[in-house]
């Protein structure tokens, strides 16, 4: 057969792009199960740790019911709507204006009392970045934060998911006499007082999609956060 | 190559070995640089990268050497990227089931393992003019001595520019309070293309039959 005419290479092509579906669509299925519940224990886990409570994939679902008492969902009015607060599309909802947003909240009883977990989501340099951030019963000091990202350079960006960079937060508060500040992130070291916590060296953008991020997410639950 | 050559005769060991020093891939073909700089920050994910693409350099290799009678000539080329991207989607959806942690640390570079310069070239250079035996050891050796390179640089990267080793503090805090700094420009993508050219230097000068005249 002559291995260089068109109809041979037209099958070609064609068988083996049908068995290279077949097979990543085999492999897909397969691990797809083992890779949603990996999803779903680093979001127990990420909640988890926004409270201070270090989970591993193994100890995340048990911990997890045992340290949130409460998950629901708010509108940006602040009233109660019907939602399921965990399994919300973070992605899909920060499409929508804040008015239209299902905005899931979790209360954690923890051994230093009730803490309100929020969910954030926003844009780095390169992709998405999520975070959850944890305020005490007053709705104002930052009792702690972490953040994830899909694709920041490793090294640079990506260090926002270590301590140094999340423990910052700590402590800090988002309002001033009533009044929205939310936290901001200063280049160069300087940072000071109470709403304001240093970028990452290297990792600009990415610093600055973080600030954006907790802005405009604390003024979407700015209602939520003002009832006592 | 006789039929009656054993599996580790002379030669073959050569292709498995051959990339670790003279012929390596990144230091003598300049190949792959590019993944070089944006993984090395960290030891870690640099070992993990250098064992993924060793698995897609060597299965590659395997699969097209095996199909390599039967290619059309003119759609070549693209028959080994539908290879070589299917393999990097199995090794990424592997990874982000069983290694979830580190997947997440490698992100989009492992996507990116399909554009590496070493798998393309040595499946034109080697796999599509030899045996499936001697394409394995060549796509092992190859990915192998990209490794090498990258745990190298990473090393240093990692302990001038964080102080650490997968993680683990290693410089004492005696030196910090002293005044010893981190070097931030260790983290930093241009820094990982010094340390290769360094690399480069030290091996030609340890090798001059590379140097060209």
């Amino acid at each position: 057969m002559n291995r260089q005419g068109n109809t041979y290479t037209f099958i070609y092509a064609v068988v083996l792009v049908v068995i290279v579906a077949a097979l990543l669509a085999v492999v897909s299925l397969w691990l797809q199960p083992q890779q949603n519940e990996n999803v779903e224990n680093e979001k127990r886990r990420n909640i988890l740790s926004a409270v201070k409570i270090e989970a591993s994939a193994e100890t995340s679902k048990e911990l997890f019911d045992k340290y949130i008492i409460e998950q629901f969902a708010v509108n940006s009015k602040g009233e109660k709507i019907t939602g399921d607060a965990f399994r919300t599309d973070m992605a899909q909802e920060f499409k929508k204006s804040c008015e239209e947003r299902l905005l899931p909240v979790f209360v954690a009883q923890t051994d230093n009392g009730v803490k309100y977990i929020l969910p954030l989501y926003g844009t780095g340099l390169w992709g998405p970045l999520w975070g959850y951030l944890s305020l005490d019963e007053d709705k104002n000091t930052v009792y702690g934060a972490v953040f994830a990202h899909k694709g920041e350079t490793p090294g640079l960006g990506a260090e926002i998911t270590t301590a140094p960079f999340s423990d910052q937060f700590v402590g800090k508060t988002i309002f001033d006499n009533e009044q929205l500040i939310s936290i901001l992130i200063k280049k160069g070291g300087n940072a000071s007082g109470p709403h304001e916590v240093d970028a990452i060296s290297g990792g600009t953008i990415t610093s600055k999609g973080v600030e954006a991020m907790i802005r405009s997410y604390l003024s979407c639950y700015e209602s939520f956060l003002k009832q006592k | 190559m006789s039929e009656k050559e054993s599996l580790f005769s002379a030669k073959n060991r050569q292709l498995l070995l051959g990339p670790l020093s003279k012929d390596n891939p990144v230091l003598v073909q300049i190949l792959g640089i590019c993944s070089a700089l944006a993984v090395t920050a960290k030891l870690e994910p640099a070992i993990v990268m250098a064992l993924s693409v060793t698995a897609v350099t060597a299965f590659s290799n395997v699969i097209l050497s095996l199909l390599r009678n039967t290619i059309p000539t003119r759609i070549r080329i693209i028959v080994q990227l539908v290879v070589v991207a299917a393999l990097v989607i199995v090794v990424d959806q592997i990874l982000k089931a069983f290694s979830y942690e580190i997947s997440k640390q490698l992100s989009v570079f492992v996507g990116l393992i399909i554009t590496n310069c070493i798998i393309m070239g040595r499946i034109e250079a080697f796999a599509l003019a030899n045996k499936p035996w001697p394409s394995l050891l060549d796509g092992i050796g190859n990915g192998l001595g990209y490794g090498l390179i990258l745990v190298i640089v990473a090393f240093f990267r990692e302990l001038l520019g964080s102080g650490t080793l997968f993680g683990f503090q290693v410089i004492p805090q005696v030196l910090y309070d002293w005044g010893y700094q981190n070097n931030g420009l260790m983290i930093l993508p241009p820094m990982a293309l010094i340390l290769v050219g360094i690399i480069i230097w030290v091996h030609r000068a340890r090798n001059k039959d590379l140097i060209e005249k």
